[in-house]
């Protein structure tokens, strides 16, 4: 009843989301429900690998649950990163720094080798997974405040240097080999989520399927939690602030707090999926935190449309499994296709070709797409 | 008239940017429940001195207390909850929301609930929600544009515009409202409309900054006028003495200052 | 902390600083030429530099000159050396206004937000990058000649003092100064300096916008060119990713001085250099490239329009 007053607000959308919001409830949440459904059961066997004809889905070259898994990790940052770039207009080009705290938070917590505990002895003995992922989650959160609360204050120009900077300066730390974080050699025997079913751990070493599942699980407790934002004073804070900051301000919107908020609330998911992420690989060194990887969720973002959680779901999901999906179809023609060579390049290209062709992304958001568009009809002086 | 507890003081403020001064010692009183009209020719300074009311500009010297409560310094979203609503010489709503969201921002000024009651959608959250649809349809009605509640405001009409930014800024619960040239743009029957609608406003308690170069509007409405010249307070009183003012005369037709 | 260590090579770590924030300060230029005149930071000239370092590289394998085999006599290294200077500078520059006709001028045509600039941007970086990155395999390059000796020539103060460093030292002010004179003495300076202050009136009195702005980002292209030479005589050395860290770099120098003022990327960019150095002495030169980092921050945080301001044009956007 409320949520229909407060959604009622809004114009309608066109194009996908039109097309969902044209269903009934009852049957927008049934697609809905189906949809998710499908998620769960795509990487199980008789899904995945149909016997007798084709599955166009499939990638053959590696394990599908895997490609899967890391899809699901890149949907969960897009969707972080969402928040920062899509809904509060903040560039951000060094997120995937925030999955490297996570990540490392969670394997120096965890692992009987990490350093915190075989040279420094500040642990006597490795913290259980379940303790030691809220502890891991809350370490990002701070490292964002931290790094926000100078930088959030300058113009966008400058926050994206910085956060560019940020995460090399990571990467700058994770490859000192006598450092904590151990450099090229890393840290191993990062531990795996706990639970057994009959005496079987849940999580092993070598079923992708249930990290799968647990990462798509987390995907959607947060997807709730970022729409519920969305559709708040927090998201109306973060709409003014975007069409017009003064504005907003003087409307008595605290626009550096919601800003902050907006830089944590991203750090955090993007820790959030490093803890997961580490907590699968068992073992990370410093080669895993390139530069690329924030530049390839960005990407992700942008090319499924800013601002818009379905959209970011969508461009997360493209860029970690077309790369894979073409070599594997590659595979079956018998060509050798090397997209992983090759994906940093094409990712870098659809952000220019994005940017002049269709700024709103695959799946715009409608407000960001009047924005855009609005602007384009004031045509710039002296051009 | 005769207990008049003063609500904003403007005490001796000079602003300057780099060499040019701006605001040369403007010093004027805003007594509660009053219209007060600002006036004065283009350039005059009107604007820069509403900006350092709002916090937007810093005074280079004196004072500008709310309440007896200094405000120069503070921070803009602080000021706005102190209870000093502002609307803009050039319309600036956001585009790109509907009307109603446009006011729910202003309602959201005095909403506590933050990330985590809106993330959890604790009870809170649906209160103030609620509160602040309820709120923002009352104001609407009450400006007078109730039917284009869910219109996008870029799609509005001039005038439903200008409506529009003076419900947003109520909804923000001012004790003070500062309209910065509202009948901008209007025929003369908007005006008088407009000039019922801010009669309405200061009936239902909160005080009327009036800025404004059209003088037959200030004169129709506001119980004290404030003239201004070259940043500089050139007269004060009912608008029966102002219009009668010598200094002001010359200032509106032109005429060199003899003096 | 080893202050013992600063103090030892006190003489020394000042005569690297000043080359290292030679190099810098010539790739600052760049950044600020680019925001003083768009507001913009421009950052793909990272890569406009690396693509210098490996045509300077290239052209002197082409002359039949590596590792192993250097030119003999001053008059021939000299030439070999400006070969690959022009090449550098050719490839810079030419790749400096490709990125702001493929990413840049498109997204003015149609008014796009400075976040879509912003992204552009780093989408041409990265395909620069990933150019070169395949073309190279990714591996280090160290197959160039020595072109200008290493080896100390005098002492000065305590400091052994190499032709490497004149060189590059002279090299670094010459082109400062010239450029300085030409944004100050020039029609087409003039140009450059209407544009930084008034866009707008600018285009109104008749100066060509669109000219002024390729104008800019082929002088940072110029700059880069020189800067990637230098570096290949100072490191001899080259990667496809070498650009990343060093742009991070200039572009922390000219935020010391004052982004978009020219003065103020040359004294960033020494002061840069120098700092680093002093710096990596106390607590180690594998955190050398934190330092950078550090002061970009701090200058962010405390003073955002560094030393000298920012000039060429507005104060603020």
């Amino acid at each position: 009843m409320t949520d229909v007053q407060i959604k009622n607000g809004a114009p309608e959308p066109r194009g996908f989301t039109g097309k969902l919001n044209a269903m009934s409830k009852p049957g927008r949440w049934a697609a809905i429900t189906a949809l998710v459904a499908l998620f769960y059961l795509m990487p199980l066997g008789w899904f995945a690998d149909p016997p007798g004809f084709y599955n166009p889905l499939v990638t053959f070259s590696s394990d599908f649950g895997t490609v899967l898994f890391d899809a699901a990790i890149f949907v969960l940052l897009a969707i972080g990163l969402n928040v920062v770039v899509g809904f509060a207009g903040l560039l951000d080009l060094g997120y995937f720094g925030f999955f490297a705290v996570g990540a490392y938070a969670m394997a120096l917590l965890t692992s009987p080798a990490s350093k915190l505990i075989t040279d420094y002895h500040w642990l006597d003995s490795p913290w259980p997974w379940l303790a030691a992922l809220p502890v891991a989650i809350v370490i990002t959160a701070l490292t964002g405040v931290l790094l926000g609360w100078p930088t959030l204050r300058l113009r966008g120009d400058y926050l994206a240097i910085v956060t560019l900077g940020f995460a090399e300066m990571i990467r700058v730390i994770a490859v000192q080999s006598e450092w904590v974080l151990g450099g090229d050699r890393g840290i191993s025997a990062i531990p795996h989520p706990p639970g057994e079913i009959g005496g079987e751990p849940i999580f092993g070493f070598v079923d992708p399927k249930p990290y799968y599942w647990l990462v798509l699980t987390v995907i959607i407790v947060v997807v709730f939690g970022v729409r519920n934002l969305a559709r708040s004073r927090v998201g109306r804070a973060w709409v003014s602030i975007r069409e017009d900051e003064d504005a907003a301000e003087l409307m008595g919107v605290p626009t550096f707090k919601f800003k902050l908020w907006a830089f944590a609330i991203g750090a955090t998911i993007g820790g959030l999926s490093g803890a997961l992420w580490a907590s699968k690989v068992n073992f990370m060194n410093s080669t895993t935190f390139s530069l690329e990887n924030s530049i390839l969720v960005l990407a992700a973002v942008i090319l499924g449309g800013a601002g818009s959680i379905p959209g970011a779901i969508l461009g997360g999901f493209l860029v970690a499994y077309v790369p894979e999906w073409l070599r594997g179809l590659g595979g079956f023609l018998g060509l050798d296709i090397n997209t992983t060579e090759y994906r940093y390049l094409i990712f870098g290209l659809v952000l220019i070709v994005m940017m002049i062709f269709r700024p709103q992304g695959i799946w715009p958001n409608r407000r960001r797409e009047a924005e855009i568009k609005d602007r384009q009809k004031e045509v710039a002086v002296g051009e | 008239m005769s207990e008049r507890k003063p609500l904003l003081e403007v005490d001796n403020v000079t602003l300057r940017f780099g060499g040019v001064v701006a605001l040369d010692k403007v010093d004027f009183t805003l007594y509660e429940g009053e219209i007060l009209g600002l006036i004065g020719p283009n350039g005059a300074g009107k604007t820069t001195c509403f900006n350092a009311m709002t916090g937007v500009y810093m005074p280079t010297d004196g004072a500008i207390r709310f309440r007896g409560q200094q405000i120069s310094g503070k921070k803009r979203h602080k000021i706005t909850k102190m209870g000093i609503a502002r609307t803009f010489q050039n319309i600036r709503l956001f585009p790109e929301m509907t009307a109603l969201e446009n006011v729910q921002v202003g309602a959201d000024a005095h909403n506590r609930g933050s990330v985590p009651s809106a993330m959890l959608r604790l009870p809170r959250f649906w209160q103030e929600e609620r509160r602040g649809i309820k709120r923002a349809e009352e104001l609407l009605e009450f400006v007078g544009i109730k039917g284009r509640t869910h219109e996008l405001a870029r799609n509005l009409p001039y005038g439903d515009q200008r409506r529009l930014e003076i419900a947003r800024a109520l909804a923000t619960d001012p004790t003070l409202l500062c309209l910065d040239e509202p009948a901008a743009g209007f025929n003369p029957a908007e005006k008088v409309a407009l000039l019922e609608l801010i009669r309405k406003i200061r009936d239902s308690g909160v005080t009327v900054l009036l800025i404004e170069h059209d003088m037959r509007l200030v004169m129709g409405v506001t119980d004290r006028i404030v003239v201004l010249e070259f940043g500089k307070k050139i007269a004060e009183g009912t608008p029966a003495e102002v219009r009668d003012n010598p200094k002001v005369v010359a200032a509106y037709l032109g005429v060199p200052d003899a003096a | 902390m080893d202050f013992s260590e600063l103090f030892r090579n006190f003489p020394e770590l000042t005569t690297t600083g000043l080359t290292q924030g030679a190099i810098y300060a010539l790739v600052a230029l760049g950044y600020t030429l680019v925001y003083g005149v768009l507001r913009l930071i421009n950052f793909a000239h990272s890569e406009v530099f690396m693509v210098g370092t490996f045509a300077a590289m290239w052209t002197w394998n082409a002359l039949g000159f590596n590792q192993n085999l250097s030119p003999s006599g001053v008059l021939i290294s000299a030439g070999v050396l400006i070969a690959g200077l022009l090449a550098a500078v050719a490839v810079s520059s030419a790749t400096a206004v490709a990125v702001e006709l493929t990413a840049y001028r498109p997204l003015r045509k149609r008014n796009a937000p400075p976040l879509a600039f912003l992204i552009s941007a780093i989408g041409a970086s990265f395909v620069i990058m990933e150019i070169i990155g395949i073309a190279t395999d990714r591996a280090p390059y160290g197959n160039m000649p020595e072109l200008v000796s290493n080896k100390p020539l005098f002492t000065i103060l305590g400091a052994e003092i190499t032709p490497v460093q004149i060189v590059i030292v002279v090299g670094a002010l010459v082109m400062l100064v010239g450029l300085d004179w030409f944004i100050n003495n020039t029609r087409l300076g003039r140009g450059v300096r209407a544009v930084a202050q008034d866009p707008d009136s600018a285009a109104l009195m008749g100066v060509n916008k669109g000219r002024v702005i390729g104008l800019v980002f082929l002088l940072g292209g110029v700059m880069a060119g020189v800067a990637a030479v230098f570096a290949n005589l100072k490191y001899g050395f080259t990667k496809f990713n070498l650009g990343f860290l060093f742009g991070l770099k200039a572009f922390t120098a000219a935020v010391l001085g004052g982004i978009g003022n020219l003065r103020g990327a040359v004294l960033g960019g020494l002061l840069l250099g120098l700092v680093e150095n002093y710096a990596s002495a106390l607590v180690g030169t594998q955190f050398r490239d934190l330092v950078a980092f550090v002061v970009l921050i701090a200058v962010l945080m405390f003073r955002p329009t560094g030393i000298l301001g920012e000039s060429l044009g507005r104060a603020r956007a």
